[in-house]
C-alpha cells in the first residue's frame, strides 16, 4: 500500500497546459490513527491542565514551593486597584497587566479572580477534582498511543525512513529556512528538515518530557524513582518545566495549523485524515531550481 | 470521481468547522457531562483504578518517599484546608491543653483502644524529613515525628476481615442539610503499615501546632495532603468505607478526588 501512487490529469493556472499531479499514500493508518488520539489527548489535557494549574498559579523553582522565602518564577493573580480589580501575570519578578484574560476574567459584570479564563479551562468552573480526573484519563491515552506509536513506526518504517534525520537534511536546512519564510511549499513524499525537526522534538524530546514531569510530581512515584526529581531540580522545577513544555507544545499546535493553512488544508487534512497526499506536478525543464529534493 | 471529491471536502470543511466551532464556544460544552455521577464523568473515573494499580505495582509496599535534610526545612509547614476548628467540642480540649482527649482505635480490632496523648508518645516514635505535597500543586518541607501506625495497628490487633483505616477528626470542613460534616478520610492497610505512615504529634521539634492539626494528624508520605487527616481523634478498622460519608473513603473523594491520591 505505501508504494501505490495514482496519477491523474488536472487543469493547472494556465488552462492550456495539462500539468500531472500524483496523489500519494503518504501516511499510513497507524500514523493517522495516533495522530488523532494525540490531538484529542492534548486538547483535553491542556484545558484540565489550566485548571489544575489554577488552583496554585505559581511556579517555583527548587524542592519546595517558596512561602517565607522567594523562589517564584511565575504567577498569575489578581489584585484591588484604584480603578477596581486587575488581573496581572508575572513573569520573573515583571508584572504584566492581563485583565480579562489572565487573573481576572468574566462575562461583563460578573469577572471572577482566576488565574486561566473559564474558556480555557475544563470544566470551565472551578474544579481541581474534575480536572484531575479528564487529565489523568487522557495522560494514559496519550502515553499508550506514544508507545503504539513508536513500535508501529519502527514496524512500518515510519521512523527510519521519514523521520530519521540524514546528512541530506543538514545540507537542505537553509534552503529550507528560506522556503518557510516566504511560504514557498513544496509537496514531496518527505518530510522537509524543519517538519522532522518538529515532529522528532515533539514525539521525542517534548511529549516524553511532560510524561517524566508529571511522574515526577507524583508523591507515589517519588518513592519508586527517588533520582528523578535530583535530576530535574526537585519536585516545583519539574513542575514549572511541565508548565513550560505546554506552552511549547501549544507553540508547535499554533504553528502547526499555519503551516496547514499555508501549505494548503484541503491537501493537508486529507493525507492525514485518508492517508492520500498530492505532491507537486514534476517540475518544468526551464526551472530546474524550484525542483524538490 | 468528482462526487466524491465534493463530499470529502465537505466532509473536511465540517469536521474543521465543528471543531473550531468547540474550540470556540469555550470548554463549558463538556460541563453537563463532568458532574459527579455523569456517564462521561465516571466512564473517565476508570482510568483512576488503572491508576492506582500501576502505582500499587510499581511502589510496593514498603518504597520510601524520599526524605531530607535540615537544611531543606527553611520555612513554616503552611496550613491549609481547616486550620482553627471552631468546633466547641474540638475547643474544648485545647482549652485544656488535650489532657482530656483520646484516640479511639475502633471497629475491626480483637482489642479497642484509647489512647492518650502521653500514651501515644511514650511508644517508639519515628522522626522524618519530608515534603508535603498538595493537591493543588505546592510543596513544602517539614519534620515529621510521631508514632508509626503500624504499632498502633498491632496493639489494637487488627482482625483479618478489615482492609482499611478509616479516620475520623473533630474539625468541621462543611455543612450540608444533615448537618455539621466533619472531616474524614480512609487509606488501606498497606498504606497503613508503611513504615514511614506515622499518627504525627511533633512538627519541627516543637508540638504540632492548631493549625496543622493538633493534637495528632496523619503523614502518608507516598499520597497528597488530602490524604493526610488532621485533628484526628477516631481510627476505625473497616472492611469496607462503602457506608462513610457518600461512600467514597473521604470527604474530598466525596467531593471528586480521587481515592488514592499518589499523583
Amino acid at each position: 500500500m505505501e508504494s501505490v501512487a495514482m496519477t491523474q490529469p488536472s487543469i493547472g493556472a494556465d488552462a492550456t497546459t495539462l500539468k500531472e499531479t500524483t496523489l500519494i499514500y503518504r501516511q499510513s493508518r497507524w500514523t493517522r490513527l495516533t495522530h488523532w488520539l494525540w490531538a484529542i489527548s492534548l486538547f483535553f489535557m491542556l484545558l484540565s491542565g489550566l485548571q489544575i494549574f489554577n488552583a496554585r498559579p505559581q511556579l517555583y523553582i527548587g524542592k519546595q514551593s517558596g512561602f517565607e522565602y522567594n523562589n517564584t518564577v511565575f504567577a498569575i493573580g489578581a489584585e484591588n486597584t484604584t480603578t477596581g480589580p486587575r488581573g496581572y501575570t508575572e513573569i520573573f519578578g515583571h508584572r504584566f497587566d492581563t485583565t480579562g484574560v489572565l487573573g481576572w476574567s468574566g462575562p461583563a459584570g460578573q469577572e471572577t479572580s482566576r488565574a486561566f479564563p473559564s474558556w480555557a479551562t475544563i470544566p470551565s468552573y472551578y474544579d481541581l477534582g474534575t480536572a484531575r480526573v479528564v487529565h489523568f484519563f487522557f495522560a494514559w491515552i496519550l502515553t499508550a498511543t506514544l508507545v503504539v506509536w513508536l513500535v508501529a513506526s519502527l514496524v512500518n518504517g515510519h521512523l527510519r525512513r521519514d523521520l530519521a534525520p540524514r546528512l541530506d537534511d543538514l545540507k537542505r536546512l537553509p534552503q529550507d529556512i528560506i522556503d518557510h519564510a516566504k511560504l514557498r511549499f513544496h509537496h514531496t513524499r518527505e518530510y522537509n528538515t524543519l517538519q522532522k525537526m518538529a515532529y522528532g522534538g515533539v514525539l521525542f524530546v517534548l511529549l516524553p518530557l511532560m510524561i517524566i514531569t508529571g511522574l515526577a510530581m507524583s508523591p507515589s512515584m517519588n518513592s519508586v524513582l527517588p533520582w528523578l526529581n535530583e535530576v530535574l531540580g526537585g519536585r516545583q522545577t519539574a513542575r514549572t518545566i511541565h508548565f513550560t513544555v505546554m506552552l511549547l507544545l501549544v507553540g508547535f499546535f499554533i504553528i502547526h495549523m499555519l503551516m496547514i493553512l499555508a501549505a494548503g488544508p484541503i491537501n493537508e487534512l486529507r493525507s492525514i485524515i485518508t492517508g492520500w497526499y498530492r505532491t507537486d506536478p514534476p517540475a518544468h525543464d526551464d526551472k530546474p531550481a524550484e525542483r524538490s529534493v | 470521481m468528482a462526487k466524491f471529491q465534493i463530499s470529502r471536502r465537505k466532509f473536511l470543511t465540517g469536521a474543521s468547522l465543528g471543531v473550531s466551532g468547540i474550540m470556540l464556544s469555550g470548554c463549558d460544552a463538556f460541563d453537563s457531562q463532568l458532574g459527579m455521577g455523569d456517564g462521561l464523568r465516571s466512564f473517565l473515573e476508570n482510568a483512576n483504578s488503572l491508576t492506582y494499580r500501576a502505582q500499587r505495582l510499581l511502589a510496593g509496599r514498603d518504597a520510601l518517599a524520599p526524605e531530607f535534610s535540615e537544611a531543606d526545612i527553611r520555612q513554616p509547614q503552611r496550613p491549609n484546608g481547616v486550620t482553627a476548628p471552631d468546633d466547641d467540642t474540638y475547643k474544648g480540649l485545647l482549652a485544656n491543653n488535650f489532657a482530656d482527649w483520646r484516640l479511639e482505635v475502633t471497629g475491626l480490632v480483637e482489642k479497642p483502644l484509647s489512647l492518650s496523648r502521653e500514651q501515644l508518645q511514650n511508644m517508639p516514635s519515628r522522626t522524618q524529613i519530608t515534603r508535603h505535597d498538595c493537591v493543588e500543586g505546592w510543596s513544602c518541607i517539614a519534620k515529621w515525628t510521631g508514632t508509626p501506625l503500624s504499632l498502633v495497628l498491632d496493639q489494637a490487633v487488627v482482625k483479618p476481615e478489615a482492609r482499611y483505616v478509616m479516620f475520623h477528626c473533630l474539625d468541621t470542613i462543611d455543612r450540608s442539610l444533615a448537618g455539621e460534616i466533619k472531616y474524614y478520610g480512609s487509606i488501606d492497610l498497606i498504606d497503613a503499615r508503611h513504615p514511614q505512615t506515622i499518627l504525627a504529634y511533633g512538627l519541627n521539634g516543637k508540638p504540632l501546632p492548631v493549625e496543622n492539626g493538633a493534637p495528632l494528624r496523619v503523614r502518608v508520605e507516598r499520597q497528597l495532603g488530602y490524604k493526610m487527616p488532621k485533628y484526628l481523634y477516631k481510627i476505625e478498622l473497616v472492611d469496607s468505607f462503602a457506608n462513610v460519608g457518600g461512600g467514597r473513603g473521604g470527604y474530598w473523594e466525596d467531593n471528586g478526588y480521587d481515592w488514592y491520591g499518589g499523583i
